[in-house]
């Protein structure tokens, strides 16, 4: 706009700096009036949920687990026929009209056995998750701010149960005490909570530095107020991510221990159940349907787990400003 | 040798004596503070000044029992308040004081919010920390009027913003309607303008001043800046290598300073009302407070010792010293000593002079 402010051109410097001056007020005190304040706070929460919501193949994903979920608790609508009905009179059936994935070893429907699987695949997953991530971020929690002996004795604990070689105790305790939805989310939770425990007590160490932690104490808040107010809403964003990828982890574990036959008991439905009766050669060669439908089907729900997991890690991280 | 009140009709609010704290290290421990006996008047501003590490801070800490032990262990006492220990009392019967008698305002108040909640809830809380018995709506009244009553434009709104959306001289407003909350008898202001740019320190130092008319709660105020206890401080102590090393009333401190360091604070403070030549720097380093030995700890740096024994031998105590009480060896050769400062910097550095 000015190009020349030499002397003789007319242009009087000074004037020009101090409208600029008084435009520059004018925008420093229009930051201070309603209307702008007035806008709804970009809390972070909101700005976690806005970048999951930029995030297609998360989104996708979280659609996909949606639907999975409404499938699980509405199967006795949505599948076509009862999973445990057998009909000798239509074994190992191909796909057709009547039963659109075929029918297994006992004439039962497979579609829905799938369909019902998932009540049990989302539930294990699901419950074993939250189990741990509660039972990891009270004990992470304790050993974070109590740090000392309390902290050593619980981190050796997880140390302990990190090295095992999980799988194998976990089938020894299904053995012992009897496979059900139960035991299963009980003995995954188990194995699953030093996960959980290692990150909020990392979390928990850094948070606890902070000043706005002695603020708090300097204003009369107890520790225990302390870890709810303030560490516990910072540790909770690393917590989800660590907890939706802890749930995919459990339902491969599920579907593991089905396919062994230590999951859920026969004749109840659920995908590592029907991979077990598809263990021969033949099934493998010739009746693609009855192993490809519930391979699909762990294969795809851990994927999308996942993704959201990825996903969700994206819109919690601080570095990123979009 | 405690610094007797002047007024002797009003009983302190606070009163600390022989305090100290050590911070014990695996190779060494660190005296931070080394016996400090002072106390403080009901609506009195007790000024605290001194350079980082002198103990300020952490005398006031250990106070309210904020200071993480181990490493740090604090002995002596008793510190009264309002008749009773604090330093025996269970950490129960601390957390009832912190916030509610006595209540901090820290040096940044950008650190000292959590930035993922909204300030108007932060303040909330430290009200119901106090009183479960609030409800959350009132709670929030009460949170709206104190930030409306420590100047925050538009209170109703700035409630529910978050910590990022407020400038640093907003954010420290908010941070002393949190320490008013609960209408405390005694403020602690830690260097609670040094993070902001000077205007701003003095439109917080005169909301202090508001603050104290408004709610007439004693004020400690810890700086290293002598012109902002100048502005506000009643009475004043400062604090060198975790020992009190002068306590005066404010204007004695400014006229006739009674210890050397005292001066060569002075002698360094850039000044607008006379022309200087040359601002005056105390010689020498800080002394490492884990190697403390026997002697002034200032003697090293001082331009009244000149290394003579007493000084390296023996540690001076508070001694009454004009209005005040100073702890040198040689009270009697301040003058000349105030003198050659002046001299070095071209100007008289006593305000006023004799």
């Amino acid at each position: 706009m000015i190009r020349d402010t030499g002397p003789g051109t007319g242009i009087d410097v000074d004037a020009v700096v101090e409208a600029s001056i008084a435009a520059g007020e004018a925008t420093i005190a229009d930051l201070d009036t309603d209307e702008i304040v007035a806008r709804p706070p970009r809390s972070p929460f909101r700005i976690a949920v806005h970048r999951f919501m930029k995030h297609r193949l998360a989104l996708v994903s979280a659609l996909v687990v949606a639907l999975l979920g409404l499938m699980a608790v509405f199967a006795p609508i949505v599948a076509p026929a009862d999973p445990n009905a057998v009909d000798l009179s239509s074994l190992r059936t191909a796909p057709s009209a009547g039963h659109l994935l075929g029918t297994d070893s006992a004439g039962r429907d497979v579609l829905s056995r799938i369909i019902y699987g998932a009540r049990v695949s989302l539930t294990v997953g699901i419950a074993a998750a939250i189990s741990a991530a509660g039972l990891g971020t009270v004990l992470g929690l304790i050993a974070g701010f109590t740090r000392g002996w309390v902290d050593t004795i619980i981190m050796r604990i997880v140390d302990i149960f990190l090295s095992f070689p999980s799988l194998i105790v976990i089938l020894l305790l299904v053995a012992i005490l009897g496979p059900s939805v139960s035991t299963i989310v009980v003995v995954i939770a188990l194995f699953e909570w030093p996960t959980s425990c290692r990150i909020v007590r990392q979390m928990t160490l850094a948070l606890r530095e902070h000043d706005f932690v002695l603020a708090a104490r300097a204003s009369g808040s107890s520790n225990l107020r302390i870890m709810r107010r303030h560490i516990l809403s910072g540790v909770m964003s690393p917590l989800t991510v660590v907890t939706t990828l802890l749930s995919a982890q459990a339902i491969l574990l599920e579907a593991a221990l089905s396919f062994l036959g230590l999951g859920v008991r026969q004749p109840q439905a659920s995908w590592g159940g029907m991979l077990n009766e598809a263990q021969s050669i033949t099934v493998l060669e010739g009746l693609p349907w009855l192993w490809l439908p519930p391979g699909i089907a762990i294969a795809a729900t851990v994927l999308a787990i996942n993704f959201i997991g990825d996903g969700l890690r994206d819109a919690f991280d601080p570095r990123q400003t979009r | 040798m405690a610094a007797a009140p002047q007024d002797a009709t009003t009983a302190p609010l606070l009163s600390v004596s022989d305090l100290h704290v050590t911070f014990h290290g695996d190779e060494a421990s660190v005296r931070a503070v080394r016996g400090v006996t002072w106390d403080i008047r009901p609506g009195e501003v007790l000024g605290i000044v001194g350079e980082s590490g002198s103990g300020k801070s952490v005398s006031v800490s250990s106070i309210l029992g904020l200071l993480p032990s181990p490493p740090a262990v604090v002995s002596g006492g008793p510190v009264t308040f309002q008749g009773r220990d604090l330093l025996g009392m269970s950490e129960r019967e601390l957390r009832a004081i912190r916030g509610k008698e006595i209540a901090m305002i820290f040096q940044d108040p950008m650190t000292a919010f959590n930035p993922v909640q909204t300030i108007g809830r932060q303040i909330a809380e430290a009200i119901r920390v106090h009183d479960g018995s609030v409800s959350r709506a009132a709670a929030r009244d009460r949170s709206i009027r104190l930030l409306d009553m420590v100047g925050v434009p538009s209170p109703r709104a700035r409630f529910s913003q978050f910590p990022h959306e407020y400038s640093g001289g907003m954010r420290q407003r908010a941070m002393i309607a949190m320490a008013i909350a609960n209408g405390p008898k005694l403020l602690i202001a830690d260097e609670p303008t040094t993070a902001l740019d000077v205007t701003i320190q003095a439109q917080i130092l005169e909301l202090l001043e508001v603050v104290r008319e408004e709610t007439h709660a004693a004020t400690i105020l810890i700086t290293h800046d002598l012109g902002v206890i100048a502005e506000v401080a009643d009475r004043v102590l400062v604090m060198y290598a975790g020992k009190v090393v002068e306590s005066t009333t404010i204007l004695p401190l400014f006229q006739s300073p009674r210890h050397p360091y005292t001066l060569g604070l002075l002698g360094s403070l850039p000044r607008l009302d006379a022309r200087m030549d040359t601002l005056f720097s105390i010689p020498g380093q800080p002394p490492d407070m884990a190697r403390v030995t026997r002697g002034c700890a200032f003697a090293p740096r001082c331009s009244l010792s000149r290394g003579r024994a007493e000084c390296r031998e023996r540690e001076p105590e508070l001694r009454p010293a004009g209005v005040g009480w100073s702890a040198c060896h040689f009270i009697d050769e301040m003058e000349q000593a105030a003198r050659k400062v002046s001299g070095e910097v071209g100007m008289d550095i006593r305000v006023g002079g004799e």
